[in-house]
């Protein structure tokens, strides 16, 4: 099948002289419709920046977005609101994505009228109400006439998504969308993302810091994992948490706190050389992470920046030191 | 580790009497709208040595409890009625009952508070050192050479370089370093008790583990008494020897970390832990929570959880229940706790380190 988003050697730079930072560099993925991807890692590793270009926020320093197999630097007035209108972001905060002067009514029904999704302010009530149902938002009459400030973090988040569905969107960039949610709420904000996904065809680029959910949201999708800017690992995303390769991704697994006592007497203990994360102004030569590296081989990983290569048990993996050795997170 | 020359007491102290009892603690806002009662209620002893970890949703009450303890709370709060006694070396004070000097001491060297290692629990203006002999000379310590010395055992013993941080601007550290230096800065009076608010929030993954292995050396080797006020459930996973569960300013359960993960016998737990995927666990299904915390102002009558409870029957809208004994040191307020251990025995939860991610066992539901 043909990629619905794909993205060659993206590349975004901050800042210019001695101030720039390459926020993304050199990254490239491809993503079917239908799957769900997830893109994780630390701060500061340019998966939001990576998010923001494919959705068209940002303009990439270098590199491609194609989108149904166009350059969306390349596409005519039409196609490129039909790229806007198909490729939609959920941001992080819900207290700040939403226009705190508008009622839901008029959060929904501006787009639905603004691009002919329906005619008449009536049709758009009804859109609108239907759309509230659609993301759980229940009985929609209580709720449609409210602020955003009268709803919970959780309800205004399915707000944030029964906008972006105004527009049909088939490609949906979920950045940190769940992240400022109560812990308790979390999981039916995922079940009704997945819905949204058989449902309405969406495909999902899911950005997240959080391992554990990128496991469950992903679980028969792919994880992609950042590190300063470029992508060290991604893969199946059963294959990547049981048997990750890339010695950040092991660092990271074994790093994450477990919600269950056993497991989290039982983890693998990586040490790294380093615990501190490189600036981005003043990047390691070679592999990023060579300094932090439990298996640093100077002469090698502080030489050539390592390629991402297809492993065989699925996914890409850059580091040929590493690659081919399996280890145990739990012992 | 270089511990042996910080004068703390190495030996396990868990014989000793609870340096901190908290009985039927009460803490409300005053608001516009009315009363917001943040605590309602709270009983617990914290054994020497142990390290409680206090979990709960944001308005459960937790963070206020932790303000109430060292009496950090805002003006418009109230901590009526309860009792807070403090235990040391045969002394015992009722912290409530302080004076204003005599709470300043016993805040630092008594009882110190971690809080979330943003830039706002420094001063901007001042370097670590200045912040370290500021906290130091305002509880009577002026030997700046003594201050300066202890202040380079503790950063060596968060592992950060004291050459490098000594003379650093808050703003200079990234938020690893930060959290660590609050810790030794909270650790510079030898405080019997650490409170720590949120401590690996908002932190890294990999800065999260290096503070988590930082605060189990503190426990284990140290025999620190702690808690830990967190809305993730990882962090009491990782470091408490007992939970407890809070919702609507109650704790609703308490028992050890086994109980509250494997054998949680109060319907909020068993949800929030059924809400929360884990990495290297098997895949499970995961259930939230339906509806949302109550109004603080207005809560409802009976069990405070009963609006969002599958096991909500009559009595629970009626009548509020106090913990009662479901194990041996494990209590929780449930009206129907049993029917949470039969649905237990229905649909186990699938923990435990035996029960590791298995990639032959996939559930259709979220694909």
């Amino acid at each position: 099948m043909a990629p619905i988003i794909e993205v060659r050697n993206l590349t975004k730079q901050f800042g210019k002289g001695a101030e720039m930072v390459t926020a993304v560099d050199s990254v490239s993925f491809a993503i079917e419709p239908g799957e769900t991807v997830c893109l994780v890692g630390e701060s500061g590793c340019g998966k939001s920046t990576t998010g923001r270009m494919v959705a068209g926020l940002l303009e990439a320093t270098s590199g491609e977005v194609i989108f149904e197999g166009k350059n969306i630097k390349q596409l005519d007035s039409a196609a490129f609101r039909r790229y806007r209108q198909t490729v939609q972001i959920i941001h992080q905060d819900p207290y700040s994505s939403l226009n705190p002067t508008q009622t839901i009514r008029q959060i929904i029904t501006a787009p639905l009228l603004r691009h002919n999704k329906v005619k008449g302010k009536s049709a758009a009530e009804a859109r609108a109400l239907e759309l509230l149902e659609v993301v759980d938002l229940t009985p929609a009459r209580d709720v449609i006439d409210k602020y955003p400030h009268q709803l919970s973090g959780g309800q205004r988040q399915r707000v944030a998504v029964a906008r972006a569905l105004t527009v049909d969107p088939k490609f949906i960039v979920a950045d940190e969308a769940v992240s400022m949610v109560d812990v308790s709420i979390r999981v039916s904000i995922l079940t009704m993302l997945a819905r949204l996904k058989k449902e309405f065809d969406v495909t999902f680029l899911f950005i997240t810091h959080d391992l554990a959910l990128a496991k469950y949201f992903a679980w028969q999708g792919r994880i992609t994992v950042m590190y300063l800017g470029r992508i060290v690992e991604d893969g199946p995303t059963q294959r990547l948490i049981t048997d990750p390769r890339h010695p950040y991704t092991q660092a990271l697994l074994s790093a994450v706190p477990e919600a269950d006592p056993e497991l989290a007497h039982h983890k693998r203990e990586i040490e790294l050389r380093d615990a501190e994360i490189p600036s981005l102004l003043a990047l390691p030569r070679g592999c990023t992470f060579h300094p932090r590296c439990p298996y640093f081989v100077a002469g090698q990983c502080d030489v050539a920046v390592p390629p991402l290569e297809a492993l065989p048990e699925g996914g890409r993996v850059a580091c040929p030191v590493r690659m081919g050795e399996r280890i145990s997170l739990l012992v | 580790m270089a511990s042996s020359n910080l004068d703390w007491q190495t030996d396990d102290k868990r014989e000793h009497p609870a340096p901190l009892t908290l009985e039927n603690v009460h803490v409300s806002y005053a608001t516009r709208r009315g009363k917001v009662r943040a605590v309602r209620g709270v009983t617990v002893d914290l054994h020497a040595g142990e390290s409680l970890a206090l979990i709960g949703e944001s308005g459960s009450g937790k963070s206020t409890l932790g303000l109430a303890i060292v009496r950090l709370l805002p003006e418009t709060a109230e901590v009526v009625p309860g009792v807070i006694t403090y235990r040391r070396d045969g002394r015992e004070i009722d912290v409530l009952k302080l004076k204003p000097n005599e709470m300043r001491e016993f805040r630092w060297s008594d009882c110190a508070m971690v809080f979330q290692a943003a830039l706002n629990a420094f001063n901007p203006v001042l370097k670590v050192w200045a912040q370290a002999l500021d906290t130091a000379k305002a509880h009577g310590w002026s030997d700046k050479d003594a201050v300066r010395k202890r202040l380079v055992e503790l950063l060596e013993f968060v592992q950060l370089d004291p050459k490098r941080v000594i003379d650093a601007y808050p703003h200079e550290l990234s938020g690893g370093m930060r959290q660590r230096v609050l810790l030794a800065l909270s650790l510079l009076l030898n405080p019997q008790v650490l409170i720590l608010d949120e401590p690996t929030t908002a932190l890294d993954i990999i800065t999260q583990r290096t503070i988590i292995k930082l605060l189990r050396e503190l426990k284990e080797d140290q025999h620190f008494t702690m808690i830990f006020i967190s809305h993730d459930l990882a962090i009491a996973a990782e470091l408490a020897d007992r939970v407890a569960t809070m919702y609507a300013g109650r704790i609703v359960e308490l028992g050890t970390s086994e109980d509250i993960f494997y054998r949680p016998r109060h319907p909020y737990t068993l949800g929030l832990i059924r809400a929360v995927p884990t990495v290297s666990g098997g895949f499970e299904q995961l259930f939230s929570i339906p509806g949302s915390p109550p109004d603080l102002v207005e809560l409802p009558p009976g069990c405070k959880f009963h609006p969002r409870c599958a096991f909500a029957s009559e009595r629970c809208k009626q009548e509020e229940p106090e913990l009662v004994e479901v194990g041996p040191n494990h209590t929780a307020a449930c009206w129907n706790w049993i029917q949470v251990e039969d649905e237990l025995k229905r649909n186990p939860l699938h923990r435990g380190a035996l029960n590791v991610l298995d990639t032959a066992v996939v559930s259709e539901e979220i694909a």
